[in-house]
């Protein structure tokens, strides 16, 4: 194993643990929501963490254009699939959290609304990789992803404009006003683990393509009887 | 290009008459679903439009390309000495064109069928449905350019389209609503800007994305 992964993957578990123990230890309990209200500090940073994740996704999808060079598809590709990885952790620990706080699973408010359009947007993404190959398909993908996080700023935007001029029943916003020094620090510390996750999953997943792409390569030339 | 493609549908007639006929089987649909001339149909009555506009331009563009690849015309237009920056815009218009015109039958049909108030401003509605037909057939040239590259053509367009198309959507809901109601004709004119906004963007980006997904 080569040095820099084990010094990242080192600070990457003692910057989980830290985000870890100060979400369940240190962190004071929120007065209405309770114990719950701890999903918060995975919640958000995992919301960040992909977001960070797709605009890899859509850099590297603008260098792949401009360049041809496959590692800046590689790259891409790689931050696509940890993005939606982690972006499904938010979708699915955003529910468990609303039901208790505001008695629905679901909201069709704006942030709910474009994390599910986005999350939409790069299963596509992914699927439309897997579905076609080769060089190909990793100048459709990157021209994919660069239309598909352009869109993400446009639906956030429509959507919050369709429900402000419509009078809609809010079922409480985020706690994103004046949060507590602990909870606030808290907050920080689980982003800092979270970004260093995302740099590690993507620097493995990054090694991991370009070794099948290379051993693709390598067996075709076998078969090909060129070694 | 662009007079090539409004020729072969001309003779043709294919993509305009499953648009059409599309459209009406869907509109019959939600003939059962809501009650004609109910309160219900008028407020959904926007919604239904686009729907229609957005599943019957997803045939039409469907069609349009896989026409391109069949008998392997991408190729010979390549090899046209025309410049090749020159495929998008009369692609593109080419497709607007279709979907205005299939609208232009549509509407009046809708109108008969549901009793469909269309209200006062005429000219503002067609202007945002003309917006509205132009951003989505500026995604979706690029877009159906990629998809006729895969192995689930038919599958993978509307899954690329939809959700990216989702601002248009909104936008385009919203100031049709309004403007068919005759209420709110000030908040009907902040969101055609947004649809004018968004369509710069996407047109745009579709613009310069095109030659990166042109090839035999």
């Amino acid at each position: 194993m080569k040095k820099s992964l084990v010094i990242l993957a080192a600070f990457t578990y003692i910057g989980m643990t830290a985000a870890l123990y100060a979400a369940f230890l240190y962190a004071p309990t929120e007065r209405t929501m309770g114990e719950i209200q701890r999903i918060f500090y995975f919640h958000v940073p995992a919301a960040w963490v992909s977001f960070l994740a797709f605009a890899v996704v859509f850099v590297g999808g603008i260098a792949f254009l401009r360049t041809g060079k496959s590692h800046w598809d590689v790259l891409a590709y790689s931050a696509g699939e940890v993005g939606v990885f982690f972006l499904t952790l938010v979708l699915v620990s955003g529910p468990l959290w609303a039901k208790p706080v505001w008695n629905v699973f679901w909201t069709w408010d704006a942030r709910l609304t474009t994390s599910l359009v986005l999350w939409l947007i790069f299963i596509v993404y992914l699927m439309l990789r897997s579905s076609l190959p080769g060089e190909k398909g990793a100048r459709f993908a990157a021209v994919f992803g660069i239309i598909g996080f352009l869109d993400v700023p446009l639906v956030y935007m429509s959507i919050r404009w369709w429900r402000t001029l419509h009078p809609a029943p809010v079922l409480g916003g985020k706690s994103g006003s004046g949060l507590e020094a602990p909870m606030l620090a808290t907050l920080m510390i689980a982003l800092f683990g979270f970004t260093l996750l995302l740099i590690l999953l993507l620097y493995i997943n990054y090694k991991i393509s370009r070794a099948e792409k290379d051993l693709e390569l390598f067996d075709k030339e076998w078969r090909n009887g060129e070694i | 290009m662009l007079y090539k493609d409004i020729l072969v549908e001309l003779r043709s007639k294919e993509i305009l008459n499953g648009m059409l006929l599309f459209s009406l089987v869907i509109a019959v649909i939600f003939g059962f679903i809501f009650e004609p001339g109910s309160e219900e149909l008028k407020t959904a009555g926007s919604g239904i439009l686009w729907i229609l506009l957005v599943f019957s331009g997803n045939i039409g563009l469907a069609r349009s390309f896989n026409r391109e690849y069949e008998n392997a015309m991408m190729q010979g237009l390549l090899l046209c000495p025309i410049d090749r920056s020159a495929i998008f815009p009369a692609k593109w218009i080419g497709n607007m064109i279709f979907i205005s015109f299939e609208l232009l039958i549509l509407i009046p049909l809708l109108v008969v069928l549901f009793d469909l108030p269309l209200g006062e401003h005429r000219l503002g509605l067609a202007a945002v449905l003309l917006l509205g037909v132009a951003g989505y057939s500026a995604v979706g040239t690029l877009f159906s350019t990629i998809a006729a590259h895969c192995r689930a053509r038919e599958v993978m367009l509307p899954l690329l389209l939809f959700p990216v198309i989702v601002p248009i959507l909104l936008a385009g809901v919203k100031a049709s609503a309004l403007l068919m109601t005759d209420a709110g004709l000030k908040e009907a004119g902040s969101w055609i800007k947004i649809l004018a906004a968004v369509d710069i963007i996407f047109i745009t980006a579709s613009f310069l994305l095109y030659e990166h997904i042109v090839e035999e």
